[in-house]
């Protein structure tokens, strides 16, 4: 059967081009970087030029770049390295993230208050983004660390990242103090937007390969130069100390190659996508009665729609959608292993029995207009099939 | 030619066997709902018996309309409608399945059902699923009540056999002993077996008092 993906947020197929520059590095240059004759110089070589393109890309030099092994390392080894490397500088230290992080930001918050660190989670409005006159109470002289994503991967709405800095780097003057550090998790963004951490005006990023069609499970973590950090993760010392483990250069050359190729792509990607997006909302709202658009409209990547189906549960629209070859995902609690509703559509003030039946729908390089039309055609179909079993009729607010 | 495809198919080993997310019983009657009450239905359908159960904050809502022999007693047909997730879904046609077959289940008979009962005909479910089949067998004697408040036999109305803890969602105070019994020894691990609290918070604080209660008497 032919399947239609719409869950690029979750991830995205390895493009042929990736592909192809990672071919040699599986068997005919397989050499550890480490290693003193020319098997190890030439990994060394890709690995070096790799960083530097990078570099190149993000405007930043090559020795602020750390190779993780993925988005959830990164975001673990920035905010875990600069708290348990500034730590001892403050009498409690403490952390301000926002409420719609992803879970590899508030997990790890949530262990190190376990520990002893403070943890201030920032409320968003109903279009779910940060206030920032929230923020600006809430920075204090013992805020070690702000961490807000770029952009959102379940409603895809995207934060004020260049005002944050502005605000911390007002605080920081003010106080005459390098304090807060400020990291942002641009996984999702990295397709769509402008991720140069010096014009964003960030300390330290976490991007990754598996949303912008490169390999899974690589990444990086964008360092200040003049930070530092405790590893997470100790050995032979690789990545200047702050990653051991030996490096996955076929990874990291794919990575590469995605990042590039995305960023380059970016300009005539957007504008496609978001023609497409506007496309698929007008006709959601148009052909579907009762279904709400969750999240900020304007302040959104091109590529996200997260909607509420009134008076249906969102594992089983998924999956009769999956029975007619669509893939897609829900914020409903009976999707999760916990059983708990999406923490961010919580955020924004949904109540539980929208969320039940929310669904995210994100589009990507491959889709088209035709699959977004058999997407339509599907969920109209299937939304009907789930209403005549639901004994519910609720209002639309 | 042959030797590759062969060898292609020996390297796809790894992806031999997909599962889908529940038993095929719950596939079927997830995909082919037996018994439920169609659109514009509701007028033509006979019926001595409604019950409801659940609450759209929560995640499931089940609503169950019975015709009842007066002579026999016996559930000679049913229509229902359910809001939840697919098992939820299943294990409400599967309950349907199970009431009207062999010319209808004894009102009796019926109001015993238990979630386990129904969780077996389905061919089991994941044990964080329980509590979407925990909902359907209390819809039923939702409905079976019913009847007798309409026919007026009010001695044979019983409120699940036990003390209501959760008004909402009808959970009883039977049900979280046999929770507690069954290892559930925390108000958070009772609350994910039978979701009281869920609907009515108010009763948590009993709740809580009962587990205490409980587990003491079984020295758990």
């Amino acid at each position: 059967m032919k399947r239609f993906y719409f869950d690029y947020a979750a991830t995205t197929p390895t493009r042929p081009e990736v592909i192809k520059v990672m071919k040699s590095f599986w068997k005919k240059y397989f050499g550890n970087p480490s290693s003193l004759y020319y098997e190890g110089r030439l990994a060394k070589t890709a690995l070096t030029n790799a960083r530097k393109k990078i570099a190149k890309i993000i405007n930043v030099s090559p020795e602020e770049i750390i190779f993780t092994n993925g988005g959830s390392e990164s975001v673990n080894l920035a905010i875990l390295g600069s708290v348990n490397f500034y730590k001892n500088q403050f009498r409690r230290p403490e952390i301000i993230v926002s409420q719609i992080e992803h879970p590899a930001v508030l997990e790890t918050a949530k262990y190190l208050e376990k520990n002893g660190v403070g943890v201030i989670s920032l409320n968003v409005n109903k279009n779910g983004i940060i206030k920032l006159n929230e923020l600006k109470k809430k920075i204090n002289q013992n805020t070690l660390l702000i961490s807000i994503m770029y952009a959102n991967n379940e409603i895809g709405t995207i934060q004020p990242i260049q005002k944050i800095a502005r605000i911390i780097k007002y605080f920081r003057q003010k106080n005459k103090t390098i304090f807060p550090l400020f990291h942002t998790d641009a996984c999702q963004a990295a397709g769509y937007l402008d991720i140069k951490p010096k014009k964003l005006g960030v300390d330290l990023m976490s991007l990754n390969g598996s949303k912008i069609y490169g390999p899974k499970a690589t990444g990086l973590l964008y360092k200040r130069k003049d930070l530092e950090l405790t590893p997470i993760i100790f050995g032979g010392g690789q990545e200047m100390d702050y990653r051991s483990g030996t490096e996955n250069v076929p990874g990291i050359i794919g990575f590469t190659k995605a990042l590039e190729l995305s960023q380059n792509e970016r300009n005539k990607e957007v504008p496609r996508l978001k023609k497409l997006q506007k496309y698929l909302i007008a006709n959601l709202l148009k052909r579907i009665p009762k279904i709400i658009i969750n999240g900020d409209l304007k302040n959104r990547l091109p590529n996200n729609i997260n909607i509420s189906i009134l008076d249906i549960e969102g594992e089983a629209l998924l999956l009769k959608l999956d029975e007619l070859g669509i893939a897609i995902s829900t914020g409903s609690a009976c999707h999760s292993q916990s059983l708990k509703p999406s923490h961010v559509l919580e955020a924004i003030g949904l109540p539980h029995e929208f969320i039940h039946g929310s669904l995210r729908i994100t589009l990507g390089k491959y889709t088209t207009k035709k699959e977004v039309d058999y997407l339509i055609q599907s969920l109209e179909q299937v939304v009907q099939s789930l209403r005549e079993l639901s004994p519910l009729s609720l209002k639309e607010k | 030619m042959r030797k590759k495809a062969k060898k292609i198919k020996k390297e796809m080993d790894i992806l031999s066997g997909i599962p889908w997310v529940y038993s095929k019983k719950v596939r079927q009657h997830f995909l082919q709902p037996k018994n439920f009450m169609k659109f514009g239905e509701e007028k033509k359908f006979k019926y001595n018996a409604v019950g409801m159960i659940g609450s759209p904050a929560c995640g499931d809502v089940m609503k169950f309309w019975l015709w009842i022999d007066p002579k026999t007693e016996r559930i000679k047909k049913c229509r229902w409608r359910t809001f939840g997730c697919a098992s939820a879904i299943a294990s409400t046609s599967v309950l349907s399945e199970m009431i009207t077959k062999n010319g209808g289940m004894t009102l009796d008979k019926a109001r015993k059902i238990t979630p386990e009962d129904i969780i077996k005909e389905l061919g089991g479910l994941p044990a964080i699923k329980y509590h979407c089949s925990v909902l359907g067998d209390k819809a039923l004697r939702d409905a079976i009540n019913d009847y007798y408040r309409r026919t007026k036999q009010y001695n044979k109305i019983e409120p699940g056999g036990s003390r209501i803890i959760d008004k909402v969602l009808k959970i009883t105070e039977r049900d979280i002993e046999k929770a507690i019994i069954e290892g559930a020894t925390t108000l958070e691990k009772v609350q994910k077996k039978t979701k009281v609290g869920f609907g009515d918070p108010k009763c948590l604080p009993l709740t809580e008092e009962l587990i205490k209660f409980y587990k003491e008497k079984y020295n758990l």
